[in-house]
């Protein structure tokens, strides 16, 4: 047995999964450090009597609506505009494309206050164009749309490479209109990644803070988003009310996480 | 016809969104000349938050390689089960609001807290932790595809030649992953020296102390300062730029490899 040729080839892939494992071993500590222990501190503090009470006052909930609403109507319109952006930048050809194509990811490198600042610049009360936005509704979606941005293009982009051309051709040869092909033959291609580019929006725009912050106002029952409610019971003092709001987004975060996952590995059939 | 109409839409939509707000934030910061803006960022208290942005996202970037690349050894190379938990842990910083994090670790470290008493909160390693935390998928995520797709044949055959782990890893894995790596070093850093949210939390505010850039932003805002405001956005807009270009040069290294 000792000599047969499994044996010389099982001999490496123990060595390897030797140095693996201590891999597996360091990576646990350091996830469990940075980011396990503090969430379990998050979640602990909500069972601090009358933690879950912030979660069900008013002012929680009117800020967790307009959270999921706002992010939703963007989300939405992101999915629109960034497939529109993603096809540009593969199937038309202009001077410049490149440029444009590196300014795409310009709001996930540009700091989130920043985003604020620039915004009420352009789009706040010196506006220079005459739309002032601010402590608006308006301000909160147009702060969303600016950091969401890159999700669904850089998703829908290289499927968008990858397909194939003359399904499209011989959809066109058969007679179909251009609309009727791209709803046929081109959308059902791109629907998987313009969804995992949406609920990755839909995710980063539910938390959203920086971008916000200085653009909304902050005003209670119209202007509030949830992640500025909880940095307010934060400062007056009320961690664990601030806590149990907390749980709620994290719970949001880690249910669209888990959904992109199991859907990619449904649509590609392997895991990611 | 309807190419020109939806390459015009398109193009609107990011010039309207992107660049004519960045564009006039430029204005606005060197509306008066170039020697006002100077100022405004060489004051004291700009100069020790830049300073102390640049120290932080040092660490954050140095620990998040080292441990990141672990990480993607750990999820690809060798799986127990329940590693489906720890990739969604790893995305985790990328869905959730830095607000949540910053209040994490405040409950952790803070008063009453599991790990309170150490000096952590209102001080430079806080702001460290928070950064950390929300820098660390990007390069996890950028050597995971890249050593899922270069596969174990070239390990096992170096190890078979009597190649020890290390030199397995130098010689063999560390090349195939150094753009991965590189393309997810600039992300991780722009990450860090960005971050507003959970640093906002856990650092206190204090001005000439625990005040990062990011925040210096903010607070110049607020006190109506806003050429301060907006000298300060610009040098973190241009470190942004810089980061961009970084990125558009490495990907297709990345792609081509």
């Amino acid at each position: 047995m000792a000599a047969s040729p499994q044996a010389a080839v099982a001999l490496p892939r123990a060595r390897l999964s030797g140095g693996a494992g201590l891999a597996v071993g360091v990576s646990t500590a350091y996830l469990s450090v940075v980011v396990l222990l503090p969430l379990a501190a998050l979640v602990w503090a909500t069972h601090a009597h009358g933690s879950w009470q912030a979660v069900t006052s008013k002012q929680s909930i009117a800020a967790l609506k307009l959270t999921l609403l706002a992010s939703f109507a963007v989300a939405v319109v992101q999915a629109i505009a960034g497939t529109a952006v993603a096809w540009t930048l593969v199937r038309d050809s202009f001077p410049g494309q490149g440029a444009v194509n590196a300014v795409i990811d310009f709001p996930f490198a540009l700091p989130t206050i920043v985003t604020s600042v620039t915004l009420l610049a352009l789009y706040g009360p010196r506006s220079p164009v005459g739309i002032d936005a601010a402590f608006t509704r308006w301000a909160i979606v147009l702060a969303l749309l600016f950091v969401t941005l890159p999700f669904v293009v850089r998703t829908v982009q290289p499927v968008l490479i990858e397909l194939d051309q003359e399904m499209e051709e011989a959809a066109a040869s058969l007679g179909a209109s251009s609309l009727t092909t791209f709803r046929r033959v081109v959308l059902p291609n791109l629907l998987p990644a313009v969804l995992s580019g949406v609920a990755l929006a839909f995710a980063r725009a539910v938390g959203e803070f920086g971008s916000v912050v200085l653009v909304s106002g902050n005003l209670p029952f119209k202007t509030e988003v949830a992640s500025v409610y909880i940095f307010g019971r934060i400062e007056s003092g009320d961690a664990a009310g601030a806590a149990a709001v907390s749980v709620v987004l994290l719970a949001i975060s880690f249910a669209v996480l888990l959904g992109i996952g199991a859907f990619r590995r449904r649509v590609t059939r392997h895991d990611v | 016809m309807s190419r020109l109409a939806l390459r015009f839409a398109s193009l609107g939509y990011l010039a309207v969104l992107l660049l004519a707000p960045v564009g006039f934030v430029f204005y606005r910061a060197f509306e008066h000349g170039f020697w006002p803006a100077w100022h405004a960022v060489t004051a004291p208290d700009a100069l020790h938050a830049l300073k102390l942005t640049l120290v932080v996202a040092l660490i954050a970037v140095v620990a998040n390689t080292i441990f990141g690349i672990l990480c993607a050894l750990a999820i690809v190379r060798y799986r127990p089960p329940g590693f489906g938990i720890v990739n969604a842990l790893v995305d985790l910083p990328l869905a959730l609001s830095p607000v949540v994090v910053g209040l994490s670790l405040l409950l952790l470290y803070g008063r009453g807290g599991w790990l309170a008493g150490h000096n952590i909160l209102f001080a430079t390693p806080g702001i460290v932790l928070a950064t950390i935390f929300v820098s660390l998928p990007f390069v996890v995520r950028e050597v995971v595809p890249v050593l899922r797709e270069v596969g174990t044949d070239q390990e096992q055959a170096a190890s078979t030649l009597g190649a020890s782990g290390m030199q397995t890893f130098l010689r063999v894995t560390w090349p195939a992953i150094r753009w991965a790596v590189a393309y997810g070093v600039v992300l991780t850093t722009a990450r860090a020296l960005g971050e507003f949210g959970a640093v906002r939390v856990v650092s206190g505010n204090i001005a000439g102390r625990t005040e990062t850039l990011t925040l210096y932003v903010q607070n110049q805002y607020e006190e109506f300062n806003a050429a301060g405001a907006y000298a300060a956005s610009v040098v973190l807009a241009l470190i942004a730029v810089a980061t961009l270009l970084l990125m558009s040069r490495l990907r297709p290294k990345e792609e081509t490899r």
